[in-house]
């Protein structure tokens, strides 16, 4: 699974989503614990994927590894490749590790303190999560992101109330009684709508992966100099990854940019020189960060129940599709899956690095297979999890249909995550606003009665201001 | 104010929350309920104020980041087709069955795409379907419905 997430990961254009989002169909057969393992392995191999597309090709697989090119790239082309991913798997080996410790020891306690949350808590916690998601994902389109965000309540709004069963939206449809699958909208707007979007744009994400040859990586071997300075780089960064990656919304991009950012500003003068030019530390520290932001985001999803990133809401659709609620009992009422999704981010680690490692040109290799056939194969996975579901043709329809919109939107730079945060969020929404609003009688002062509530929301008033001030100091 | 594509899809979206708040409204409740502070039109009714807020922003501010999509570079035919073939996958899935449906999607996709190597066409069709149902069916236990496969005698 790490390998076919590093596959993925490797496509221009095909993220972690997207590869999360195919296995959803394979893990029906599973019981949840198993089930998430597979989904966390597909995860981190699709972030190491983006990685070696990065290094080998300048084309990173995922936003998370942006900052990975900087470095890695140049580092390539002066024919050490090879070492540049043997430097960029170590890292993000010794990120996600460290990340595992750090949620090992913090996520039991974060579940003690998060029982303490409350219905107006939780409300104000959810606008900040989708507040920051798309504040960061949207590439200074913040009101683009923001119509996202409520275009994905407003589908998750469709069918049954919770509380009184009243239909709604379902303009006498049967079929979106139980309102629409959230299986079905991953699949629509990332699996199917990126297949749709490449044969439109008419991109061929394989296509760099032909120009790879076996014999231009070079050797994977770090020496003791190069060893030194990842030693000081890993540390740092794996903190700074695992923070900003616990902080709804900002994810392995930001985390990533941070650490590079931070690790420039720390080095030596002459090591300042490199950076941009094959640096060590410039590799080092973004691949550690992003890993470490990977196992960070578990962080709200598993003590919380909110997610903190796209990725991890699909994760958590899954579950709950498994019939699991994830949240501060979560580690009281299903310890096993609590501690497998744990132990499974360390024994992903350790498989990316003993099998990704000597097996990326390979895996490279394997890429170059064309679109013509990997575009009719992501929609037949699309529209199998479908089918598999519900053995309904109107879901079929339906997934299309929001699939073709997805597309046009994509093309407009509308961000999808925010959509797809929001889907999910919508039903615990609605709950926890009804709970605060009918505990106080239907008046607004619950957003500022309590002390918690007031400083997530003014946390989320902080974002929009700090992105409102961003955009007008780029404009000027 | 500019007139470009996102303008149109904000004005499209504005149009759609008013209809969508349109609908909030007639949402019937319960009578005990109607006036209640929250039952089930009220989360929809805020989200319809929301998408207009939005949506109207996006509407009358300046959008400095206009987006040029070259329209003539889309390949709109090719994906017509695809999304087409997928139309006609979804309307027989369930009368054909599985494996023979999605076999021939498989199939006519790559052939549309542009691909003429008809043997990797078949083994990444019939052959791949067969293997993956398998491993649905056989392997994973998750139930397909197949008519196609029970007339003939292979699936029970």
């Amino acid at each position: 699974m790490v390998v076919f997430g590093t596959i993925i990961g490797m496509l221009p254009g095909l993220g972690p989503m997207t590869a999360i989002a195919l296995m959803i169909p394979i893990t029906y057969g599973f019981d949840p614990a198993t089930g998430l393992i597979l989904m966390a392995g597909v995860y981190y191999g699709a972030v190491f994927g983006g990685s070696t597309s990065s290094i080998l090709l300048n084309a990173p697989g995922v936003p998370g590894t942006v900052a990975t090119s900087f470095d890695g790239y140049p580092m390539a082309q002066q024919g050490k490749a090879g070492k540049a991913l043997a430097i960029a798997a170590w890292s993000s080996f010794a990120g996600g590790t460290l990340s595992a410790i750090y949620l090992l020891f913090m996520a039991p306690s974060l579940s003690k303190v998060s029982l303490s949350f409350r219905s107006p808590d939780y409300f104000a916690l959810m606008i900040l999560g989708l507040t920051a998601i798309a504040a960061f994902s949207s590439k200074g389109q913040f009101l683009k992101a923001m119509m996202m965000v409520v275009l994905g309540l407003m589908l998750a709004s469709v069918g049954q109330d919770s509380l009184s069963d009243i239909t709604r939206f379902t303009f006498n449809n049967m079929n979106l009684t139980d309102g629409i699958s959230f299986v079905l909208v991953v699949m629509a707007t990332f699996a199917m709508s990126e297949a749709l979007t490449i044969i439109l744009k008419r991109n061929d994400p394989t296509s760099a992966a032909k120009q790879v040859s076996l014999t231009e990586l070079g050797s994977i071997k770090i020496n003791k100099e190069e060893r030194t300075k990842m030693y000081k780089t890993i540390p740092r960064s794996s903190v700074i990854g695992f923070l900003i990656g616990v902080l709804p919304g900002a994810g392995a991009t930001i985390a990533s940019f941070l650490a590079y950012g931070m690790e420039r500003n720390v080095v030596s003068d002459e090591e300042k020189e490199k950076f941009g030019k094959g640096s060590v530390n410039g590799l080092s520290a973004p691949e550690t960060a992003n890993n470490a932001a990977c196992s960070g985001s578990f962080v709200p999803m598993l003590t919380l129940g909110i997610p903190g990133s796209g990725t991890t809401a699909v994760m958590l659709g899954a579950l709950l599709g498994f019939g699991v609620q994830p949240g501060p009992r979560l580690y009281m009422t299903n310890p096993e899956i609590f501690w497998s999704i744990i132990m499974s981010m360390y024994i992903g680690m350790v498989i990316l690095l003993i099998l990704n490692l000597p097996l990326i040109p390979y895996i490279a290799r394997i890429l170059a297979v064309p679109k013509n056939y990997l575009i009719p194969l992501i929609l037949f996975f699309s529209v199998t999890g479908i089918y598999v579901m519900s053995f309904n043709n109107f879901d079929i329809y339906l997934m299309i249909g929001i699939a073709v919109v997805a597309t046009f939107l994509r093309l407009y730079d509308f961000p999808m995550p925010p959509l797809i945060l929001a889907f999910v969020l919508g039903g615990l929404m609605e709950e926890n606003l009804r709970r605060s609003l009918l505990l106080s009688n239907g008046s607004w002062e619950f957003l500022w009665d309590r002390t918690l509530t007031a400083c997530i929301l003014v946390t989320t008033i902080l974002i929009v201001v700090w992105h409102i001030y961003k955009t007008f100091k780029k404009k000027n | 104010m500019n007139i470009n594509t996102t303008k149109i899809i904000s004005l499209l979206f504005f149009i759609f929350s008013a209809f969508y708040l349109y609908t909030a409204y007639q949402i019937q409740v319960f009578a005990f309920d109607e006036n209640a502070p929250f039952n089930a039109r009220t989360f929809p009714i805020y989200l319809g104020y929301a998408g207009l807020f939005f949506s109207g922003l996006k509407l009358i501010l300046p959008d400095p980041n206009t987006i040029k999509v070259e329209h003539k570079n889309l390949e709109y035919k090719k994906t017509g087709i695809l999304i087409l073939i997928a139309i006609i996958y979804g309307a027989t899935i369930l009368k054909v069955g599985y494996f023979l449906t999605t076999s021939l999607f498989l199939f006519a996709s790559y052939y549309f795409l542009g691909e003429r190597r008809w043997i990797l066409m078949f083994l990444l069709s019939f052959p791949f379907v067969a293997a993956f149902m398998y491993l649905l069916h056989g392997i994973l236990d998750i139930y397909l419905r197949d008519p196609f496969l029970q007339s003939i005698g292979v699936m029970g």
